[in-house]
């Protein structure tokens, strides 16, 4: 070989332990540059070695041509949350490159395309050069493929110096290409090459390496969106409709993937399920809500500025009783805002999404393997108090790839909810003497029962309507049926307390503190508390997972004088509505808040409550 | 075939249609709109065409979204499920209902406000899909409940008392039906009532979304003699393009047969027939070029030109398109809908 280059060490140490399996390396490259399968082979190749590790897409909104970024985080340790800074750089854009120093800690390692003009640099820092020009001209790839395979390059160059069996990425390349073989060899011959270069030519000056562990054995790997449209199909998804909208946009084109492989009859090869992409998201979920007041298991998948189109609809669902499943991956808000970067921001927009009185359940899964959860969960809750259900996830649960234990089969059967067919329905009428009323509360639990069309009993009829009713669907102004309606709306919402999911508390010896958390923030949080606990500040934590609130999230609150609200937004809106669940312990709360478009990390989290710890002493 | 007898008294001669069923099996509530509203003279056109065309109520779903058109729902087929929903929307609603069973019948009642104004994007894209259901506009060209403001389709120069002269063109709601690819558009007028039964009947029966203009005059606030959406100017200004009869599949060898090259025929998917006798010109519904030239035309001359403007009986529904099984959807049991554990075995296989 003839590409030989001094890979220079300015001032790092050579004699400092190693630091193994615990690291984040951040890709720095073009966006539309094919990058997204050099990085995700990296993971599934750390993976299968056993090792914890999470992938972070920071992405702009653009097809072509921008920076991206792509983080991937080795923890021994299983923490999967965000680092804001970056042990290993690898730099392929010529635009980023002089900033992305700054992000690199003392002692860590710049690895950089050669073609690029490397600025004047940090001194505590290692740095290795790659050909990547001439390595992918002497790979002999076909022109056309050039500028896709050169980011393999960097697989080559970090699997050896990191230590990353090369079989390995060999069965992620092959699971990234299905299988083709000649995209697994062609690409495959790139980083082989690529890694053959780096173990001649770089010396390996800094610590950072991998181990296999056995960590992730039983483990899979998948993204929230993904997961969620599987929850949806074993929930029994019958109909959803979309309109295109990042970060949402996954989660319908995993239900087109994977309903026509799970959900055809056996016997005719049928479909029992219909997927539309609506003209917007106002169609959306007005296909959705016709499609549950039909009977059917209906959901759309939206972010933000499409949630915000469909609060009209959703309020007609809300009073018409229909039920309906939304799932808000959300993005950074208001207005169009950061497309394709994460927040937690509409909470208590969706809360009481639409006009006059309205209370919506929402459920807030805190991991891939809750998205799959909710997923079917969803559809039972929705049917059985006859009500819209929102699930919010968001942009970086929904779309990075996450290690997760394997999706779990529901453990609760299908629930249709008070549904009555023919014969039921004159048993019913009999029971409620004579005449059935399509929003009577015989059970005392707010819920009524319902009848859907095909119902060929001749009294299965009725008119729903988003105008004043009766108990029985006809049209009423009188101010007695009004309050009547409205207040068992409100009773139906206490029923739904105790049928949701709890939260999940987890504490320490001796903590007087309380964190209070929900969602994808969990990761950040969990690690955040070792930090604290290392400090001396031990605390017990509280992941919400649905609303309206139970009990135990009232509990937890009262036993802390100070509840750390951490939240992904600028309002502190979780704790906004805490505050209103729980107005005589609002002193109880804490808000820490942040909204930068990026996770939460955990030493942001730890560092913040620690200032306010202190602040106290 | 009427009623059996009750505790021995012989009831009532009472007709009944051929699944057993009186007219007043088909009727509503008494309406709550004006004396002499054109609505109230479609919703009997309704009953009147689904008594006779011996529907059970119970196979058809009704649809509405806001505004007076959108109330008569209540005024007709009691037995039938409805939903009255949002403004301008029903064409989602109505879509995604009709999911739940696809051998329903949906029947959409909208105002010219309701599809022409707020709604006419949802309208076009229920049209584009071929969604196989009714869809009525009860067109007054004026905002009724709101107490009189232009509608889309009110002529440019309308003079309204609050409102003063309208500026703009009209919205023709037959032209922007056809030009999204209806596939059974026509116009029809509330004072007309023969000819909308026998439209109804044939929108009813067609395979598809069938689009039915009804002039509707509006006696409150817009029925003046001399604009468009008038009875006094409809009376006047009709100009019927055939005399349409709707022909039931098993009745046909009962009608006598017209004379040759006086008469049309249309036979629609369920092998029913449309009649269309010629009037003053021999008109071909099935070539929408001749449509749209036909609605330029009478636009241009103020003429108010009624019938079967446009039908392609033939042409798959958004149904037809999703190889759905034959039982209905909102009856499958959970074994149906859930895959089994095995399979998820699989899927966790394939996560990684």
């Amino acid at each position: 070989m003839t590409l030989a280059q001094p890979s220079t060490t300015v001032g790092a140490q050579n004699n400092i332990p190693p630091i193994i399996n615990d690291f984040c390396i951040t890709f720095s490259t073009i966006n539309g540059s094919g990058s997204a399968t050099s990085n995700t082979t990296l993971l599934r190749a750390l993976f299968k070695m056993g090792i914890p590790v999470s992938g972070k897409n920071i992405f702009p909104s653009n097809i072509q041509g921008q920076p991206t970024w792509y983080s991937l985080r080795v923890s021994k340790d299983g923490f999967l949350g965000r680092l804001d800074r970056d042990d290993i750089i690898v730099a392929m854009n010529p635009d980023t490159i002089y900033n992305e120093q700054t992000f690199l800690v003392p002692g860590g390692v710049l690895i950089y395309n050669d073609s690029l003009v490397l600025p004047e640099t940090r001194q505590d820092i290692t740095i290795y050069p790659m050909p990547v020009k001439a390595l992918v001209k002497e790979a002999e790839i076909p022109p056309r493929l050039k500028d896709y395979i050169a980011n393999m390059v960097y697989v080559g160059v970090v699997s050896q110096v990191l230590g990353i069996d090369l079989d390995l990425v060999r069965q992620a390349l092959d699971f990234q290409f299905k299988g083709k073989q000649e995209a697994v060899d062609i690409n495959f011959q790139m980083v082989a090459l690529a890694a053959e270069w780096a173990r001649l030519h770089i010396k390996k000056t800094d610590p950072y390496r991998v181990e296999p562990m056995q960590e992730t054995t039983h483990c899979i790997l998948a993204d929230g969106n993904t997961a969620a449209a599987l929850g949806a199909i074993y929930g029994g998804v019958q109909f959803a409709a979309w309109y295109p909208i990042t970060p949402a946009t996954s989660l319908a084109e995993s239900l087109n993937e994977y309903l026509p492989m799970l959900r055809k009859d056996p016997q005719s090869g049928k479909n029992t399920f219909a997927v539309i992409q609506a003209e917007d998201e106002i169609a959306a979920i007005g296909m959705a809500i016709g499609a549950g007041w039909a009977g059917l298991r209906a959901m759309t998948s939206t972010s933000g500025p499409g949630l915000s189109l469909m609060a009209e609809y959703l309020g007609l669902a809300y009073f018409t009783e229909t039920p309906v499943v939304v799932w808000d991956v959300q993005r950074v808000g208001p207005s169009t805002g950061l497309p394709t970067r994460t927040a937690q921001g509409d909470l208590t927009f969706a809360n009481n999404i639409s006009h006059g009185d309205t209370q919506f359940v929402l459920l807030i899964p805190g991991s891939v393997h809750e998205c799959f959860e909710f997923g079917w969960r969803a559809f039972d809750i929705a049917n059985r108090l006859q009500t819209p259900v929102i699930v919010m996830s968001d942009l970086d649960l929904g779309m990075n790839q996450w290690m997760s234990p394997p999706f779990e089969y529901p453990s609760e059967p299908i629930d249709f909810g008070k549904v009555v067919w023919e014969e039921e329905l004159d048993a019913l009428i009999e029971k409620v003497g004579g005449e059935w009323g399509r929003y009577l509360d015989v059970d005392g639990d707010g819920i009524p029962y319902r009848t859907l069309p095909g119902n060929r009993n001749p009294r299965a009829a009725y008119f729903a309507r988003g105008t004043g009713h009766n108990e029985y669907g006809r049209y009423s102004e009188h101010p007695q049926d009004w309050m009547r309606l409205m207040d068992r709306l409100k009773k139906k919402f206490q029923t739904a307390r105790n049928m949701l999911p709890k939260p999940i508390i987890t504490t320490m010896e001796n903590a007087s503190v309380g964190i209070i958390g929900c969602g994808s923030t969990d990761f950040s949080i969990r690690e955040a508390r070792r930090l604290l606990s290392r400090k001396g500040i031990p605390t017990n934590y509280m992941r919400v997972r649905a609303l309206p609130f139970n009990n135990e999230v009232v509990h937890f609150i009262e036993k802390h004088d100070r509840n750390y609200v951490v939240e992904l937004n600028r309002d502190g809106q979780l704790e906004q509505l805490l505050s209103l669940e729980v107005p005589h312990l609002a002193t109880h709360f804490e808000q820490v808040s942040r909204l930068d478009g990026m996770p939460l990390a955990a030493n942001w989290v730890a560092d913040t409550i620690i200032a306010r710890e202190e602040a106290l002493q | 075939m009427n009623r059996s007898p009750v505790n021995g008294v012989p009831a009532q001669k009472i007709v009944v249609n051929r699944i057993g069923l009186s007219r007043s099996d088909y009727k509503g509530n008494p309406t709550t709109l004006c004396q002499g509203c054109g609505h109230n003279s479609i919703s009997s056109q309704i009953i009147g065409a689904c008594f006779e065309l011996n529907i059970p109520p119970e196979r058809i779903i009704k649809f509405s979204g806001i505004g007076c058109s959108s109330k008569s729902l209540t005024y007709f087929l009691n037995r039938s499920f409805g939903f009255n929903g949002l403004h301008g929307r029903m064409p989602s609603l109505a879509l995604g209902a009709m999911f739940g069973d696809t051998s329903l019948k949906g029947i959409g009642v909208s105002g010219d406000g309701d599809t022409a104004s707020i709604g006419l994007g949802q309208f076009k894209h229920l049209v584009r899909r071929n969604a196989p259901m009714v869809y009525i506009v009860e067109n007054n060209g004026v905002y009724g409940l709101t107490k009189g403001q232009f509608a889309p389709t009110a002529e440019k120069g309308l003079h309204l008392k609050k409102q003063g002269v309208n500026p703009y063109m009209p919205v023709d709601i037959c032209m922007e039906a056809l030009v999204s690819n209806a596939t059974f558009v026509a116009r029809s007028f509330a004072g007309d009532p023969k000819q909308v039964k026998e439209l109804l009947k044939a929108a009813i029966s067609h395979h598809g979304i069938a689009v039915l203009d009804i002039i509707s005059p509006c006696v409150t606030f817009h029925n003046h003699d001399d604009t468009l959406h008038s009875y006094s100017w409809g009376k006047a200004h009709e100009i019927q393009l055939h005399d349409l009869t709707y022909v039931p599949a098993r009745d046909e060898i009962l009608i006598e047969d017209f004379e040759a090259g006086d008469t049309r025929e249309v036979a629609l998917h369920d092998g029913s027939v449309i009649r269309l006798k010629k009037l003053e010109q021999d008109y071909d519904p099935t070539d929408p070029y001749k449509a749209l030239h036909l609605l330029e035309d009478a636009e241009r001359n103020d003429l108010l030109v009624t019938g079967l403007i446009y039908v392609h009986p033939d042409l798959p529904t958004v149904f037809d398109l999703y190889n759905l099984v034959d039982k209905p959807l909102n009856r499958l049991t959970a074994q149906e809908l859930r895959p089994s554990p095995e399979s998820l075995e699989r899927i966790n296989q394939l996560m990684f």
